[in-house]
């Protein structure tokens, strides 16, 4: 695939000029677009679900969840599950094979993100050559897909506690699944707002994941 | 019931939204790139019904709930034991659930008791509740899980359903038990969870007589499926081939609903 190999090419980007240069392969870009229709599905019919037995004393206003009622909320839940995990997997089968994940997320250290979130926060932070994740972008990038594993993984523990009990163990049991579960969608969440308001201050990388360039 | 429509977000008209995302923006070339990520981002984040008409999204819906059924029978393993918990884990008091209060649960004589058995089994007779008691009991301790996500640890004592249906020369190679219930409700289990070594038909909750709340004279306790595949005042049980359903079923709630 001709995208691949521009990617490869752009793990080469010393003096290259951004211009004419694919940012997000064809391959990030699809997958990233699939990924985020069936996140707002499983998130939005979550907090349906969530409604019906909620952990905490709150619960969410029935204009941004999916679903109407539990019953309708299980039923996007348990069909979008299928295009998330299908996605998530392929990108993560990827994201491993083309070297995407090495490339892009390492090396990432401790001093290295706090001085960019230091240079950030100054606004001294360039976005120059796309193709280049800063400290910041590469822990949140690899924790949001750490993330995404383990809200699946919890998912799947609270979904089949008998079957998979030896996963719904490994997340202290049934009762503190559910708040993994929970605690990763909020984690996703706030992902999601940080990840929407950069991406809308800077336009061009927005514009990289639409059509690449 | 409700209806299908409620599945689908009301409110946000997407060519309004895009309107006003679009008149934000000054720049002609900028506007057409961002009015068709808005377009995007309201077809397939807001506006359900203008992308699939309802029909086709629940129609979707409920095909993939079927594929769901399937997949979760194909790996449902009816060897796998749901965990069981010592008496200290009990939850108290253990909750009454049902779709109507407590004081509208149904008063069961226990004079006039008739289990009825039909279809698939060689013996049709109707059962009273002390040739019930007489059936050879057993009690677990396990996790009640509600389909609406809470779950509570409770103490079942009871006989094996697969025994009982051993015993009433019932076709086990039937697809589905199907039970009813004193009010009317009504729900399907599949034969391999029939047939699971943890499925009972309960007597008792916390070694005492099952008190009304609980489905007295009988509740079908199974601990590998979600609390509305458990029917609690079970009047009668039918073996059989065809898929009836059920009171939850028939709403909406996934047909396997397995743990």
């Amino acid at each position: 695939m001709s995208s691949i190999a521009a990617d490869h090419a752009g793990a080469d980007h010393s003096h290259v000029s951004a211009r004419g240069r694919v940012i997000q392969p064809g391959w990030v870009r699809v997958l990233h677009w699939i990924n985020a229709v069936a996140m707002i599905l499983m998130i939005m019919s979550g907090w349906q679900v969530y409604n019906a037995s909620p952990l905490f004393g709150f619960t969410f206003p029935h204009t941004i969840t999916l679903g109407g009622w539990l019953g309708g909320a299980l039923l996007w839940h348990f069909a979008a599950m299928w295009l998330l995990m299908v996605n998530g997997l392929v990108y993560l089968a990827a994201g491993l094979l083309t070297g995407r994940f090495r490339r892009k997320l390492t090396p990432l250290s401790v001093p290295g993100v706090l001085g960019d979130l230091r240079a950030a926060l100054a606004g001294k932070l360039a976005h120059d050559d796309l193709t280049v994740y800063n400290q910041v972008q590469k822990l949140l990038y690899a924790g949001i897909i750490v993330v995404g594993i383990v809200v699946v993984l919890s998912g799947l523990s609270i979904w089949k506690p008998v079957q998979l009990q030896w996963l719904t163990a490994v997340f202290g049991g049934y009762d503190t699944a559910r708040y993994v579960h929970f605690g990763c969608m909020a984690a996703i969440v706030g992902f999601l707002v940080v990840h929407v308001a950069l991406a809308l201050l800077v336009p061009k990388s927005l514009r990289a994941m639409i059509i690449g360039r | 019931m409700r209806k299908f429509r409620d599945l689908i977000i009301p409110g946000v008209d997407k060519r309004l939204l895009v309107k006003d995302a679009t008149r934000l923006l000054p720049d002609p070339a900028r506007r057409r790139f961002l009015a068709m990520g808005a377009s995007f981002g309201a077809l397939t984040l807001l506006t359900g019904c203008d992308v699939v008409d309802e029909d086709s999204a629940e129609s979707l819906l409920k095909y993939v709930s079927k594929f769901n059924d399937a997949v979760q029978s194909a790996l449902f393993n009816p060897d796998t034991l749901a965990p069981t918990y010592p008496e200290s884990a009990i939850t108290r008091p253990f909750p009454f659930n049902a779709y109507y209060g407590l004081d509208e649960a149904p008063e069961v004589e226990a004079a006039d008791y008739k289990f009825e058995v039909t279809g698939l089994v060689d013996n049709k007779k109707a059962w009273t509740l002390q040739e019930l008691y007489a059936l050879p009991q057993f009690k677990q301790i396990t996790r009640h899980i509600c389909v609406e996500g809470w779950s509570a640890i409770g103490s079942w004592t009871g006989a094996s359903l697969r025994d009982f249906l051993k015993l009433v020369g019932a076709d086990t190679r039937a697809k589905y038990c199907w039970f009813r219930c004193a009010e009317g409700y009504t729900g399907t289990l599949d034969m391999p969870t029939a047939l699971h070594p943890q499925t009972q038909m309960t007597f008792k909750y916390d070694d005492k007589i099952l008190p009304k709340a609980y489905g007295f004279p009988m509740k079908i306790r199974v601990p590998t499926k979600l609390g509305f595949k458990n029917p609690k005042y079970v009047i009668a049980m039918e073996v059989t081939n065809d898929y009836k359903g059920g009171y939850w079923e028939d709403q909406g709630y996934n047909a396997f609903s397995g743990s």
